[in-house]
C-alpha cells in the first residue's frame, strides 16, 4: 500500500458549530503537502480525526489505506505532532521518548537515534518543562520519527522556532519528502509554505477550497502580468497589442502587459527594434494567492455542501 | 512533480503488538516522573512508620513486670489462642470413661448496682448488687483435663438468655435446647467420656435425650475432672450506640446455678464434691457468694468470670491485648496518597494534552486503560504489601516484646493480612484511576475519590454516626474494603466491642469483594467513556 493520507468527506459538528463540512484531500508520498487555512478552517479537527482521536460524524480518514484505530504499532505507520506543548514538565525529553518507544515495542537505542537526528542530544536528559517552544518542536519531531513511519503529519512545526531552527526544519521536511515519505504540514505562515511545500491544501470553513501545487497556485494568482519600463511607450504598446496582449499605461514610461508571457514580450519588442530599460514578470506571493482564495471561500459556502475539490 | 520518487518503505522492525508494550510504556511513564515515585514511597513509608511507631511505647504494659512476664500471665487454650478461663467448679476426679448427668432447675444472678468495673478486691459490697442475669451467664456440667486455666474441656450449660449450649475448648459453641431454665422448666444435661471423645446431651424431661454433639478433645488426660460449674461475665451496657466509641458501663456480675439429680458414673466410689475457684477473676472477688453450697442432693454453685476466647476489645479481657490491626493505622494515610496518585496517573495527561500522544500511540483505548490499571495496581500492591509487612511484622513484635498479647498472630494470618491489605490498596487505586479517567480533571477526580473512598471510611469508623449507620456504610461503600485489616475472629458467645479497627461488619474477603465490584464497574464505565469520547 502506498504511503498516503486519504481524507474523504469528513463532517463533524461540535454543538452548533460545523467544524468539518465535507473535508476531502489526499496527501501523496514523496512531497511536502502544506495544509493551510484561517483559524476555524478545521485543520486541527481534521488532524485529530486522522489520528483517530476524534470520531467524525461522517466520512473517513485512512492512513495508507487503513483507518487509524486498525493500525498495529501506529507510530511505524504515521508520526505526528499535534501540540508541541503537550508534555509532562517533570519528565526528561529522553524519558518522554522512551515511554513512547516502549509503547511501540521499540528500544532505548532507537530513542537515542531520533534524539540525535532532531539535534536534542545535549538536552535529552533535561526536564521538558524547561524547554523553549522551539526545543519542544524538535522533541515532537523526534517523537514522530520514532517508528520511522512512511507518513508524517506536523501541526504548525515552525511555531516558536528561531531562524536557525526554521532553516533546519525546512530542510528536514524536504529531506523526509525526498526519502519518499508523505509529509503533511499545517501552518499559517504562508511564506514558509512557499519555501517548504510542493503541494497545498487550502481549507476554509471545514472544507477544502484549493488543492493544488504551489507553482500552479501562484501562477493562477499572478495572472501572467508583466511590467515593462520603456522610453518608447507608444511603439511598445502598438507592437504588443498586435501580438495579442492587453496593454495599459501605468506611468510616464511604464506599461502593464497581460496575456503575453515575459519571454514573448521580450521577443516581440526585439523583433520590432523597440528598446526597453526594464522588464519584470509579476509573481504573486503565496500570501496574495491565499488571500484571494479565502476571499472566494465565501462563494464556496453558497454552493452545495457535498462538493469535493480535488 | 516529485512523483518519480519511490514511495518510502520503512525497514522491517521487530517488536510486538500485544499488551506487553503497553504495560512497558505505562510503567516507564510512571517511574520516570519523580514526583509520583516519591509520593508512592512516602505512602509506603507512612504505612510502615505509623504501623511500627504508633503502638510501640517501649514500655511494659502490666505494671512493673517485664514484657515476657506480662505475657506469661495470659492463659492459652489447646489451640494456642488466648483464653479467659475463670469459673467456680464443684468437681470430682473421673478416671477413664464415664458420664455425668444433672438437672438444672435455676440460673439466677446479681449485677453490681454501683459504678462499673472489674470484679476485684475493690468490687462493690454485695449490698449494692441488684438481681439480674447477664446474657452469657453459664451454669452446667464440665469435663476438663485439669483446673489449670487453658485446659482442654467440654461443657453442657444453661445460659442467661441463649438457651442450652454445648461449648468446648473455648472457641466452639453449639446451640441446643432454647429458652430459659426455671423450676417449672428444668433442663437435664449429660456429658459422657469415651477416650478422647466427649458427647453432650440435653433433655427437657429427663427421659428423652438429644445428642448435641460428640467432640474430640486432643490429648485429654486419663483422669479428668467432672462436675458442675457456674460463671458470669461482666455486664456491658454501651453508652452510645456508635461503632468506634467503646464507651459503655461495665458492672460486676455473679450467677448461681441450682443442680439436683446429680449422677456421676465412673468416678471413685463415695467421692465428694469439692468446690474450687478456677482462674483469676473469681479469685479476686471479695464477695461472700462465690462458692458451693450443698443441701441433700441439691447443689448451688455461684461463680463469676467467663470461659471463652479472648477477643479484641472484649469486655472481660483482664490482660492487655493487641491485634495486627493496631499496626495498620498508617494504611489509611497510605491509601489517601495512593488513590490521589492513581487518579492523577490519567488526569495529568488530560491537563497537559498528553492524552492525545498516548492515544495516538495506543489507539485501542480499552487496552490502554487496562495497562494503566495493571501498572498502578501492581505498583500499589507491591509497595503497599511491603509496607504493611513491615508494619505488621515489626509492629507486632515490638508490641509483643513490651508485654502486649497480640491476638491471632503468626505467619499464616500475618501473610493473609499483608496480601489482603496490599490488594485493597491496589483495588482502591484502580477505582481512583477509573474515576480519574471518567472525570478527566485532577481536582474533580481527587475530590471524587476522597468522597467515594475516604469519606465513607471516616464516617464509618469515627463514631460520629449511630452504629447501624456506620455498619451500613462499611458494608455497601468502597470503604468495606478496609475489612481486610481484620485478623481476629468474632465470637458471638463473647461480649465485646465488635467495631473498627479490629472488626468490620463484613468478612475480610467479602469487604474486598465489595470494593472490587466498585472498581470493576468504574473501570468498565471509564473504558466505555474513553472509547466513546473525543480525546
Amino acid at each position: 500500500m502506498e504511503a498516503t493520507i486519504e481524507v474523504t468527506g469528513l463532517r463533524k459538528r461540535f454543538g452548533s458549530t460545523l467544524a468539518l463540512d465535507g473535508m476531502s484531500f489526499i496527501v501523496q508520498p514523496g512531497q511536502v503537502t502544506g495544509f493551510v487555512g484561517p483559524n476555524g478552517a478545521g485543520k486541527s479537527t481534521t488532524m485529530r480525526v486522522i489520528l483517530g482521536l476524534d470520531a467524525p460524524d461522517q466520512g473517513s480518514a485512512l492512513i495508507s489505506g487503513q483507518p487509524y484505530p486498525r493500525l498495529r504499532r501506529p507510530l511505524s505507520h504515521i508520526g505526528a505532532t499535534l501540540d508541541a506543548a503537550a508534555l509532562q514538565p517533570g519528565r526528561t525529553a529522553r524519558n518522554h521518548l522512551l515511554w513512547l518507544a516502549h509503547s511501540q515495542g521499540l528500544s532505548g537505542r532507537r530513542v537515542d537515534e531520533v534524539i540525535e537526528r532532531a539535534g536534542l542530544t545535549s538536552a535529552a536528559r533535561r526536564k521538558a518543562g524547561g524547554f523553549s517552544l522551539g526545543m519542544r518542536q524538535r522533541l515532537g519531531i523526534a517523537a514522530a520519527m520514532l517508528g520511522d513511519p512512511p507518513v508524517l503529519m506536523f501541526d504548525e512545526p515552525f511555531n516558536g522556532m528561531d531562524p536557525e531552527g526554521i532553516v533546519w526544519m525546512r530542510g528536514y521536511l524536504r529531506y523526509l519528502a525526498a526519502e519518499g515519505r508523505a509529509v503533511l504540514v499545517s501552518s499559517h505562515l504562508m511564506s514558509e509554505m512557499q519555501d517548504s511545500a510542493d503541494h497545498l491544501v487550502v481549507a476554509g470553513r471545514g472544507k477544502v477550497i484549493a488543492d493544488t501545487s504551489v507553482a500552479e497556485l501562484i501562477a493562477a494568482a499572478s495572472g501572467d502580468r508583466v511590467t515593462l519600463r520603456t522610453g518608447a511607450r507608444p511603439e511598445a504598446m502598438t507592437v504588443l497589442a498586435h501580438a495579442g496582449a492587453t496593454v495599459a499605461a501605468t506611468g510616464r514610461d511604464t506599461l502593464a502587459v497581460t496575456g503575453l508571457a515575459a519571454e514573448q514580450v521580450v521577443a516581440r519588442l526585439s523583433e520590432s527594434g523597440v528598446g526597453f530599460s526594464e522588464i519584470s514578470a509579476h509573481r504573486a506571493s503565496l500570501e496574495e494567492a491565499y488571500m484571494e482564495l479565502t476571499r472566494d471561500a465565501v462563494e464556496f459556502r453558497a454552493q452545495p455542501a457535498e462538493e469535493e475539490v480535488r | 512533480m516529485t512523483a518519480t520518487i519511490a514511495p518510502y518503505r520503512p525497514p522491517q522492525q521487530d517488536g510486538g503488538d500485544g499488551f506487553a508494550p503497553l504495560l512497558h510504556a505505562e510503567w516507564t511513564k510512571f517511574r520516570t516522573l519523580r514526583g509520583w515515585v516519591i509520593a508512592i514511597v512516602i505512602a509506603a513509608a507512612a504505612i510502615a512508620v505509623v504501623g511500627v511507631l504508633l503502638p510501640a511505647s517501649g514500655q511494659s504494659h502490666c505494671g512493673s513486670r517485664s514484657g515476657a512476664a506480662c505475657l506469661a500471665l495470659v492463659p492459652t487454650g489447646p489451640g494456642g489462642e488466648a483464653v479467659n478461663d475463670s469459673y467456680y467448679l464443684a468437681a470430682q476426679p473421673l478416671a477413664g470413661d464415664g458420664s455425668i448427668t444433672v438437672r438444672v432447675t435455676s440460673l439466677n444472678g446479681l449485677i453490681s448496682a454501683g459504678n462499673g468495673g472489674f470484679v476485684g478486691p475493690n468490687s462493690p459490697p454485695p449490698g449494692t448488687m441488684r438481681p439480674g442475669l447477664v446474657p452469657w451467664a453459664k451454669a452446667g456440667i464440665i469435663i476438663t483435663g485439669s483446673t489449670r486455666p487453658g485446659s482442654a474441656y467440654a461443657a453442657m450449660m444453661v445460659t442467661g438468655s441463649h438457651g442450652v449450649r454445648m461449648q468446648y475448648d473455648y472457641t466452639s459453641d453449639i446451640a441446643a435446647l432454647p429458652g430459659p431454665v426455671s423450676a417449672a422448666s428444668p433442663r437435664w444435661l449429660r456429658l459422657t467420656r469415651s477416650g478422647d471423645v466427649i458427647t453432650g446431651y440435653d433433655s427437657a424431661d429427663g427421659r428423652h435425650w438429644t445428642e448435641v454433639a460428640a467432640v474430640h478433645l486432643a490429648g485429654l488426660a486419663g483422669t479428668v475432672r467432672a462436675g458442675m460449674f457456674t460463671t458470669s461475665p461482666l455486664d456491658f451496657t454501651p453508652n452510645f450506640p456508635t461503632y468506634a466509641e467503646p464507651g459503655g458501663s461495665l458492672s460486676a456480675s455473679v450467677a448461681t446455678g441450682t443442680f439436683d439429680d446429680v449422677d456421676l458414673r465412673g468416678g471413685a466410689p463415695g467421692g465428694r464434691w469439692a468446690g474450687q475457684n478456677v482462674g483469676a477473676i473469681g479469685a479476686n472477688y471479695a464477695g461472700p457468694r462465690i462458692g458451693l453450697r450443698q443441701a441433700g442432693g441439691r447443689f448451688t454453685v455461684t461463680g463469676s468470670g467467663d470461659i471463652g476466647p479472648v477477643v479484641a476489645a472484649g469486655v472481660n479481657n483482664i490482660f492487655i491485648t493487641g491485634t495486627l490491626a493496631d499496626h495498620l493505622f498508617g494504611v489509611f494515610i497510605g491509601l489517601l496518597i495512593m488513590i490521589v496518585i492513581a487518579a492523577m496517573f490519567i488526569t495529568v495527561e488530560y491537563r497537559r494534552g498528553l492524552i492525545r500522544t498516548t492515544l495516538a500511540a495506543s489507539p485501542r483505548r480499552g487496552r490502554l486503560l487496562a495497562a494503566k490499571a495493571v501498572v498502578i495496581g501492581l505498583a500499589t500492591f507491591v509497595l503497599g504489601s511491603a509496607a504493611v509487612a513491615v508494619a505488621v511484622i515489626a509492629g507486632s513484635r515490638i508490641a509483643h516484646d513490651s508485654g502486649i498479647y497480640v491476638l491471632a498472630s503468626g505467619w499464616p494470618i500475618e501473610v493473609r493480612v499483608i496480601l489482603r491489605t496490599g490488594a485493597m490498596l491496589a483495588v482502591a487505586s484502580v477505582l481512583a484511576l477509573s474515576i480519574g479517567a471518567m472525570l478527566r480533571r485532577s481536582v474533580a477526580a481527587v475530590a471524587a475519590v476522597v468522597v467515594v473512598i475516604v469519606l465513607p471510611y471516616i464516617l464509618g469508623v469515627s463514631g460520629v454516626l449511630p452504629a447501624s449507620a456506620s455498619e451500613w456504610i462499611l458494608r455497601v461503600t468502597p470503604a468495606a474494603g478496609f475489612a481486610v485489616e481484620q485478623s481476629v475472629p468474632q465470637y458471638q458467645q463473647v461480649v465485646g466491642h465488635y467495631g473498627p479497627p479490629d472488626y468490620y461488619p463484613l468478612a475480610p474477603w467479602s469487604g474486598l469483594a465489595v470494593l472490587c465490584v466498585y472498581a470493576a464497574v468504574a473501570l468498565g464505565l471509564a473504558a466505555w467513556l474513553l472509547r466513546r469520547r473525543d480525546a
